[in-house]
């Protein structure tokens, strides 16, 4: 029975997978770390997903979109998505797979173990060249810088570090 | 404290200390919002209309909190209550400066960048404090809140830094913004009528604790700058936490909630 359960949470896991940022096509929310918990009980799942930046008008999408694959899946007849903060959603969930997707998309990732307070690097996503300058810290979405590589000369966007204050 | 743990007496003011700082992002952001096209220059205006849609969030959060305590939908409180039934601080509802975004706006840059950054500093003192608060969903919502807003604060900083030492033009306007603002700031240090109920239960420190952390701020910033500390605070206008508005407000709310008043039953 639980090794049946399992299987279940990893197929909706995989689902997950396929759902994307809506701004940023190359990444799946599994990636972004927006997924907190998922709880699969009687054909009906709960996912726990943590906001990254609170104005983003993309989580209703996200939130319709989870559904969407969800009800899509075999043995699932419902879910339900659900915007929690604790724990805080930090720059530092999104995964390893997560940081190269950035990349292709010509987003810098941003740094990892950052505090917030202190100077970060940022390299530029196309040649990796560190000899880049900040346009604006604020960018075409809440959660976006953009940037100028002096190398290349390429202007980019960087994702804007995000760490827990505690 | 959880919803189910809160004596009648302290969800009352509870409720009226989430609006207070629901009403004072959303307003703020809506006067941020009209601003959108009109900034110095195009790096402003990305990074101005990404704050102003940084704090609509924020107000939503707060509004959210709200809607689980019973007060109705969120969008409904932003969108569905009279003037009177705000309390935000009146100095942040006013309007930009002459005309609208859509005629002639000769919208004031040193007012904007006055009254968002004495704004960012006292968000910021009171988030301090929230994140402690005995109400845990709102110290969640504080702490998410804080990532953002350590962003807006650091810009506004820097605007007003800048221009308070720039030139002679630049300064005279400064200044005049400064002393304008400072005639209403007063109504954003205060957590109005139920201060007392909102403090006993620990929601948040109390307001003279918060004024003195943002007067000290302020003696400093503005020595640094060179300019001379005016004085406390005054609240000329009225306290907007007991529902006393201007008809700035009226506009503002009648402008933004034109779309959604056609048809409050669909999902907009």
């Amino acid at each position: 029975m639980s090794e049946l359960k399992n299987n279940m949470t990893d197929t909706v896991m995989d689902a997950l997978g396929d759902v994307k940022d809506p701004e940023i096509a190359s990444v799946s929310i599994l990636d972004l770390g927006m997924i907190h918990e998922v709880e699969v009980t009687d054909g009906k799942v709960k996912v726990s997903v943590l906001p990254t930046f609170s104005g983003c008008p993309a989580l209703h999408i996200i939130e319709r979109d989870i559904k969407k694959a969800l009800e899509t899946v075999a043995g699932i007849d419902s879910a339900e998505v659900n915007f929690v903060f604790t724990p805080s959603w930090t720059t530092d969930r999104i995964t390893p797979e997560g940081r190269e997707r950035l990349k292709e998309f010509g987003i810098s990732p941003p740094p990892a173990n950052h505090v917030m307070g202190e100077p970060w690097e940022i390299d530029c996503p196309y040649c990796g060249s560190t000899y880049v300058t900040m346009e604006n810290i604020f960018g075409p979405t809440a959660c976006r810088s953009i940037l100028y590589c002096k190398s290349c000369k390429n202007p980019f966007e960087a994702m804007k570090p995000v760490a827990d204050m505690g | 404290m959880t919803q189910e743990t809160l004596k009648p007496q302290e969800k009352a003011a509870l409720i009226e200390l989430l609006y207070q700082m629901g009403d004072d992002d959303f307003i703020l952001s809506f006067r941020g919002s009209e601003w959108l096209g009109l900034a110095p220059h195009i790096e402003e205006d990305v990074a101005f209309s990404s704050i102003s849609q940084d704090m609509m969030g924020h107000a939503n959060l707060y509004y959210r909190l709200l809607e689980d305590l019973g007060e109705g939908e969120a969008d409904r409180i932003a969108h569905l209550r009279t003037p009177d039934q705000f309390r935000n601080a009146i100095i942040l509802e006013e309007v930009n400066g002459p005309g609208t975004y859509l005629k002639e706006p000769e919208y004031d840059w040193a007012f904007a960048v006055v009254r968002n950054y004495f704004y960012a500093v006292h968000k910021q003192i009171r988030l301090d404090s929230l994140r402690h608060s005995s109400y845990e969903p709102l110290a969640e919502a504080a702490r998410k809140i804080m990532t953002e807003q350590y962003y807006h604060l650091m810009h506004w900083e820097v605007w007003f830094k800048q221009l308070m030492t720039s030139t002679d033009e630049a300064i005279g306007r400064m200044n005049a913004a400064v002393e304008k603002v400072w005639r209403d700031f007063g109504g954003v240090l205060t957590l109005g009528p139920s201060y007392a109920d909102i403090v006993k239960a620990n929601f948040i420190d109390d307001e003279a604790v918060m004024k003195k952390r943002w007067t000290n701020k302020f003696e400093a910033v503005l020595k640094e700058v060179g300019a001379a500390y005016p004085g406390e605070p005054r609240m000329e206008r009225g306290n907007g936490r007991n529902g006393v508005h201007t008809d700035d407000l009226k506009q503002a709310l009648s402008t933004l909630s034109e779309v959604y008043a056609t048809n409050p039953a669909t999902g907009w």
